[in-house]
Formats: C-alpha cells, structure tokens, sequence
C-alpha cells in the first residue's frame, strides 16, 4: 500500500458548522447586555411625545435627587449635534425642533435602574406644537413644509426608451396604486450599546451592530475627535436585518455622551417596547404604474411612480430609494420605461435599512400589476412573464446588458414543475367552488435582485480586508464585516480555507475592531461574501503564495506541512499580513446622474410560490406551503445559505399577513411583541428552498450576494394566491384579518 | 430576603427582593447569562427555563416563587465540550443563526422531547410556539428537534 499525502475536499460546497455554534447552543455567546463592567451607570432616554413642534421648557420633578444623576441635553455636546451618515440634518438630542414622536431629547444616567426609571417618569416637557405631516400624500401636497423646500428628501428618474411614444400604439393601457406598510426588524435582541469616553482615551464604545465603521464616522465630528481616538468593537449581535445598519450610531452616541460627562462606563440597553417604537422601520410606499400592453401580453412600456416614505431625517433614504427604483422594473425586458421615484419627509420616526432596502416595496407593486394584467388579458400569470423575461443580451431600465447565463423562463419552469403548479390551481379552483369556508389559492413572484452596493458604491467604499499569520502560527481573516447570525464567520474561513488548502477549523476571525481590523465595508446589501469574501479569498491566496516564494510551502501540501509552513515562516520572519483591496471587474460603469449603466455587479434571479387558505368566517390567511427557488452563483454553505432563504421568506410572510405598525399622531401605538405580530412556529408553512447554481466569475468561487433576495418575493406571490382564491385584486400590504375582511365588503 | 432553590444540580441560596424577576436573579446575581431577555412580557421565550420541570418565561417568576424549587438552565443543559444532543442537534442542522433566541429554543425543546420523545412536525410547530425566532423561519428548528428526537431514541 503506498502512503497518500492527506488532500483535502475544498470546504467549499459542504455545510460546515457554524463557526461559533458551540457557543451558541450552549448559551455561553455574550452579547452586550450578557457583558459585566463593573460599576457602570445606566443610560436612558427622554423622548418627544409630539410629532412636531418646538421645547418650550424641560420640568425636573422635586422629589428625585437630581444631584445623583449625570443630566445630558444638546448643550453638553463637545463636537457637532448630527448624526454622521449620508448627510447631516438629523442631531443626537434635539435642541429646540422636535421633528418626530420619541425624537431624543435629554439623556440620564445612574448606577440604580430602578431609580433611573423613576427619574425618566419625572421628567415632563412643554412644547409649542406644530401641525404635523404624517404621511407621503400630505407630504407630496406640500401644504405643510417640514423638510427642505418641498418635502422631498431624494428623487431619481430614469428613463430607457420614450414612454411617452408607446400609449398610442398600445391594445391596452393598465393603471393601479400599490401599497406597503411599515415594518419592524424584531431582531430578538434590542439595540444595546457601552460607551467609555474621556479625554485621555477619546471614546470606546462595545455593542450589537452591523457596520463598526458607520459608528466611528459618527462619532468623530461628536466628540471632534480624530479616527484613532473613536475605537467601535462589535459585540454578538442577536440579529440586524438592515436594523442595526444605521441606529446604532445614534445609541453609541448617546451612551458615549453619557459616559463624557459622568466620567464612568454608561450602557443602554432599550427594552422591547422602547426598540420598537424609536428605531427605524422599513419604508412605507406607495406605487403608482401605468402600464402599455399588447393583446398578446408583451408589455410595451411601464410607466412608474415610486415614492416611499422616509420619516423625519434624510437617514438612508437617498440609497433605499436608489435601490427600490432599480428594482421597479423587475427581470423584463422592456423597451421604454419611466420611473419617477421620491424619497419624502414626514414627521415619523426615521425609516431606514431594512433586507431589501426599498426593493421589496416596488416588486410587490410589479409583481401584483403584473397578475392584474394577466386576468385582465386573460392570460396565465406565468404566460405574461414567459413573455416578457429579460435574457441574456438584453437591457435592464438601466440599460445594463444581462449576460449572466441565467435564464428565468427555466427557473419559472422548474419552479410550475417542482411545485404542481397548474394541477394545484385547477384543484383549487375546483375546491373553492364546492368548499364554502375555506378558500384557497396558489400565486407566484419573479424578480432579481441585486447583489452588493448600487452603481458606484464598491468602488467608492473601496473595502479591505487582512488575513494574518500571527505570532502563535495561526491564520487570521481581519475584516470589519460582522457577523449578525447570516454566517459571515463562517463562510469567511470556508473562503480563506479553501485559497489556502487547508481546514476551516485552524481559520479564525478577529473580532470587528477598528483598532484593529480594516475598513471592509457595512454589513448590507448582500455584499459580505460576495464583495468582501472576495477579498478574503485574493488576501488568503497572498498568504499562500508568500509562504510558496519563500520557499515554505510546495504548490500541493498537506494539512500538517501548511502548519509547519506557517511555524516556520513565523519563527524567521515575525508575522505576516497581506491585505486585499477592492478592484471593480472589468467593464462596469455606471452614471449617477443620469441613472444609467452596470446598476450591480450581478443579480440573484428568483422565482417565488405560495399556496394559501383562507378561513372566510375568521379571514384568516395561511400560508400552507411555500416553494423558494432561486439561483444565487455557488452555494459556499448550504445550511447556511438555506437557512437565510427561510428566514427571509418567514419574514416576507410576516410582512404581507402580520406586520403591522399602528401609528397614532406618529406614535407606534403597539410597540410590543403582543400586539405587533411576528410569525410563530405554528404559523409557518414549510419552506422549500431550491437552488439553481450559475457560478459569478467575480464572486468567491462563484457566490453571489443572496441576504435580501428572499424577502421581495413572498408578500407578491401571497397576495397575487390571495387574489386567486378570492378573485379581489387587492393592492395593500399588510393584509391582516380586518383589512381582508374590509375587501370583502367593499366588494 | 434569602431564598433557597436548586439550581443546575446545585443548592443555591440568593438575597434578593422578592419580586425581583427570576431573569435578572440568574442574570445579574448568579452571572448566568444564557438565559436572554427579548421582550420582558412573556411573549418571546428568549428566557425560557425549566422550573420543577415546567418550562417557564423566567421574565415571569418572581424570585419569591423559586424558594425550595428546582431550576434547570441552558447552562445546566450542556458545555461547549460537552454538548447535550439537543445542543449537538442544533449545531449540525442550523437551528442557530444569530443565536439569541437559540438557548430559550434549546429548553422548550428539551420540555418538548421530554413530553414527547418521537414529535411530529406539526407537534414540533405547536410546542415552540411560544419561542419566537426572527432569524430561522423555524425550518431548520424543526430539523434540529427532529434529529434530536431520533438520537433519544
Ligand atoms: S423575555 Fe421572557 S418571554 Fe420574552
Ligand atoms: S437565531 Fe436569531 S432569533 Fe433565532
């Protein structure tokens, strides 16, 4: 028998454990709020009970010793009163204008919460109230001026073809309004943030979040402080989904105020009720589309007014909008396309990043116009999208030409197949006359969606990352993208892995801190391993091929000699970085005024299927299966990858049938997990997911971004079964009980 | 005031207010963080804990309630070398993502098994029902307590 050196399977490909499972499962993960720092005070928040208007006074009540407590308002801030990001409208504390309910305005900190608690009860403030504007058709009437001149905080058009060229030659013209409501992360762990500030030290702040160098950037001109001196580190983060993106720079703020004037370590940890009703939610909408048809279903131009509703602050609205406006025009082909799309203020809390970023909003609104179409036609929802899918050589409304080798008339083929899609709505159908209570009904979505930063953004971020070979020999990936549950971690060593030839197990991840780890970008738009592991693979190959020209290591190896490659190097030279910078691919180019170019590196392609029933005595809906199939480059792990498309689809499902924010003079009225209904176990269906796998020449072995994907596609496939079932082409999301209910009677 | 319980095996005594919530004793005076706080209201089962076997909302008891009682906890379950098989389970299918929800889960399945050591699926929905995940869609739950059910047997 001859002896074979070890080889090893590529990583890639095969589900790997989470790298930090162990200590998940047994509950030894630490979190913020599971951090002790001894003798810290606790932080709180006093907030606006009034959309708008201005601070007449702040009332102390006498019977609390005030003396004790660490008082912070506007006038303690030692640098600028704006929260860094894209612009600066928004201040950490108001000062005089209260532009929004549960808008901060003082902060207190004490070392007892039951006292702080108290004192937070104590303090009373009187306003001068203004009329407030409250949503987007009084903010689009401009009657009242909140923001800017005209309300609108970011607008984009773009325009392929010439739309107005096409309504004379159409056999039918199709107009509806599409509408979409707020949503609420529900990450299960609230936002929580430890602040240390002086300075001696400048400012060090520990807590749950996606994007450590959002926070930096936020806090430099508060403290007018340099970079060094503003140190973020990422503590386990119980879930983001877009939800940590941006707020937690207003909370490390607050915290880092607090512990400025106390001279202590502060924390804040918001409580459900105080995270629900404060932090951002998804964007509001409201789609207007106008669309040309020919008999034979070829849609012949679109005609799109986008607007979403950005609340009180600028936040990241402009990029929200950016994306859902690329997306309004979904995975067609067609000639002449028109989108007006609109960012507006209106005095609720800030809207913000949330999976999908603005693209869930305008495909819900294509994909229903798209099955009103069909019935009004008379054809298949299928047959009008097989008509209408965009194929490689042709152009998106941005004009990018698609070549990615995906075709979606045989995703939607594999997705009617796998799903017994026609038998199941002829059954249906069937079902539905003989059955008088329950009705049911089977619908589907097709949509793309982009991977990475819109147009310019990549390059502009230009991310790093670092792996290292450290002192003890052990290999090392330095990057500032988080891990928030999706898998980063280990994806990352499965990349790194893999360039190296070696085991994920002797891979480690450093904790996101920017004392020590590279800029690698926000943890968003489903770009963490398709931009940023790219990045951990070119750095992981410069390890190796180091360790190769100085003769360590031969091109194949085995496990046991790449470790002694790696002793060996580091016993005669120290350790070793090499870092990888983001290069754009070849040939993308984008316009940023004029909205036209290569929108996303590549696209994640989906076709999405519901089956639902209804209960007509309850008008409860249910969704009893669901079928995710989707194409998304090379799975790396396909647990991992899996498990995000369930997520997302629970949460897609959760947005068309549960989610509802309850707003009263802008003041989330059911900020609680009683009254604001994420879906349980029992009330999901199993979700199947499906891939199809193209590999992306520019992606880690193929990957592609795939995080946000899910979440456009269940709420259209939902609501367009909803409409089979009942025949009512309902246009609004969410569709709870009561509104279902409503429909039946208005029709 | 003093109270007395057993606590992962262990005879324990805590001075505590009495209506001090059972989550914030384990919590903040035991230093047993595993135990999470998602809602405070009994409506997330991110706290969940075996008392007298019973699985409870430890955001629910107060201390009082604990004197002379038996109380398990994630951290009584299992170790990081020494995985329970429902913690095994959990690792292998992804019932974890980003993990807050997970050691609450872990107990309403431990609950769940022990009632029940062979579930179906539809068994498995209804008995985690009171455990809210936001990350996982439940599917990859569902396998994890299923696998888990198979290695009891
Ligand atoms: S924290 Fe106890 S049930 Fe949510
Ligand atoms: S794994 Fe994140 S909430 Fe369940």
């Amino acid at each position: 028998m001859t002896m074979q050196k070890q080889t090893f399977s590529s990583p890639i490909g095969n589900s790997v454990q989470r790298k930090e499972g162990p200590k998940k499962v047994t509950g030894r993960s630490k979190y913020i709020d599971d951090i002790e720092f001894k003798n810290c005070l606790h932080g709180t928040t006093i907030r606006s009970t009034i959309p708008r208007g201005k601070i007449k006074q702040i009332n102390f009540a006498q019977d609390i010793p005030w003396h004790e407590f660490t008082v912070v308002t506007a006038k303690d801030i030692p640098g600028q009163n704006h929260v860094a990001l894209i612009t600066t409208d928004q201040p950490f504390l108001a000062d005089t204008d209260i532009n929004h309910a549960e808008e901060p305005i003082l902060l207190l900190a004490h070392q007892d919460k039951i006292l702080l608690e108290r004192a937070r009860q104590a303090i009373t403030i009187d306003y001068e109230t203004l009329p407030p504007v409250l949503s987007i058709p009084e903010a689009v009437e401009a009657q009242t001026i909140i923001w800017g001149k005209d309300n609108i905080l970011k607008s984009y058009h773009l325009e392929k073809g010439n739309i107005d060229s096409i309504w004379s030659k159409a056999d039918f013209i199709i107009e509806d309004t599409y509408e979409t409501g707020a949503q609420e992360h529900v990450y299960i762990e609230t936002n929580g943030m430890v602040a240390l500030a002086n300075k001696q030290d400048g400012v060090t702040i520990w807590g749950s979040m996606q994007c450590p160098y959002y926070v930096q950037k936020a806090l430099i001109p508060l403290f007018n402080f340099t970079e060094d001196k503003i140190r973020i580190i990422q503590t386990e983060t119980g879930g983001g989904f877009g939800g940590k993106e941006e707020y937690p720079s207003m909370l490390a703020g607050h915290a880092a105020l607090l512990a400025w004037k106390s001279g202590k370590v502060v924390k804040m940890i918001y409580d459900r009720a105080e995270d629900m009703a404060c932090t951002t939610k998804r964007h509001p909408s409201r789609t207007h589309h106008k669309t040309a048809v020919n008999k034979d279903g070829r849609i012949l131009g679109l005609d799109i007014q986008f607007i979403i509703d950005g609340g009180a602050y600028a936040t990241l609205s402009s990029v929200v909008l950016s994306r859902g406006t690329i997306h309004a025009a979904g995975p067609y082909n067609i000639d002449h396309v028109r989108i007006d799309a609109k960012a507006v203020a209106t005095n609720s809390v800030p809207y913000g990043a949330f999976r999908g970023f603005g693209a869930p909003q305008s495909i819900f609104a294509l994909e229903r116009h798209l099955d009103q179409i069909a019935r009004k036609l008379n054809l298949s929802a299928e047959e009008i999208r097989r008509r209408n899918f965009i194929r490689d050589g042709q152009k998106t409304a941005t004009g990018q030409l698609i070549n990615e080798g995906v075709d979606m008339e045989s995703l939607l083929d594999r997705a009617l197949k796998h799903t017994h899609y026609k038998q199941k709505q002829r059954q249906f159908l069937d079902d539905n006359i003989s059955n008088t209570k329950i009705k049911k009904g089977i619908g589907l979505a097709t949509f793309m969606h982009g991977s990475g930063f819109t147009g310019s953004g990549e390059k502009y971020l230009a991310s790093k990352v670092g792996i290292q070979l450290d002192r003890d020999a052990k290999i090392k990936v330095l990057s500032a993208s988080t891990e928030i549950g999706q898998g980063t971690n280990t994806i990352f060593s499965q990349i790194a892995a893999d360039a190296l030839n070696t085991s994920t197990e002797i891979i480690e991840i450093f904790t996101p801190d920017t004392k020590y780890v590279p800029n690698s970008g926000p943890t968003v738009a489903s770009r963490t391993t398709m931009v940023v592991g790219k990045l951990v693979q070119s750095a992981a190959l410069g390890i190796r091929h180091t360790l190769q020209k100085e003769g360590y290591l031969k091109p194949t190896h085995s496990e046991v000699e790449f470790r002694q490659a790696c002793l060996n190097y580091v016993k005669n030279h120290g350790e070793l970085t090499v870092m990888a910078e983001y290069q754009q691919p070849p040939g993308i180019h984008w316009n940023d005024q004029t909205y036209q170019g290569d929108a996303y590196g590549s696209y994640a392609w989906a076709v999405y299927v519901a089956e639902i029933q209804i209960d007509t005595t309850t008008y409860e809906t249910k969704v009893t299966n669901f079928t995710a199939l989707q194409e998304v480059g090379r799975v790396i792990n396909p647990i991992l990858a899996q498990g995000q498309i369930e997520g997302g689809v629970a949460q897609g499902i959760g947005y068309a049938l549960y989610e509802k924010v309850n707003l009263k003079d802008g003041r989330m009225i059911n900020a609680n997990m009683t009254n604001y209904i994420i879906p349980t176990s029992a009330d999901l269906p199993h979700i199947e997911v499906l891939f199809e796998e193209v590999p992306y020449a520019h992606g880690p072995q193929g990957a592609k971004g795939i995080g946000e994907l899910p979440m456009d596609g269940p709420a259209p496939a939902i609501l367009n079964a909803i409409a089979m079932a009942t025949g009512l082409e309902l246009k609004s999301i969410p569709m709870l009980p009561e509104d279902l209910m409503k429909a039946f009677y208005e029709n | 005031m003093k109270i007395n319980f057993k606590l992962n095996e262990k005879n324990i005594s805590v001075d505590a207010p009495p209506m001090k919530r059972l989550l914030d004793v384990l919590r903040e005076d035991l230093g047993l963080t595993g135990s999470k706080e998602g809602c405070g209201e009994g409506e997330c089962g991110a706290c969940s804990i075996m008392l007298d076997k019973q699985l409870v909302n430890s955001c629910l008891v107060p201390i009082a309630q604990c004197e002379g009682a038996s109380i398990l906890t994630i951290e009584g379950l299992g170790t990081e070398e020494n995985l329970h098989p429902i913690q095994q389970a959990f690792l292998e299918c992804g019932g974890a993502q980003c993990g807050i929800c997970t050691p609450g889960m872990v107990m309403a399945s431990f609950d769940l098994l022990k009632k029940n050591s062979n579930p179906t699926v539809s068994q498995i929905q209804t008995g985690l029902a009171g455990n809210l995940c936001r990350c996982t869609g439940y599917v990859k739950i569902i396998d994890s307590v299923t696998k888990a059910a198979e290695t009891f047997k």
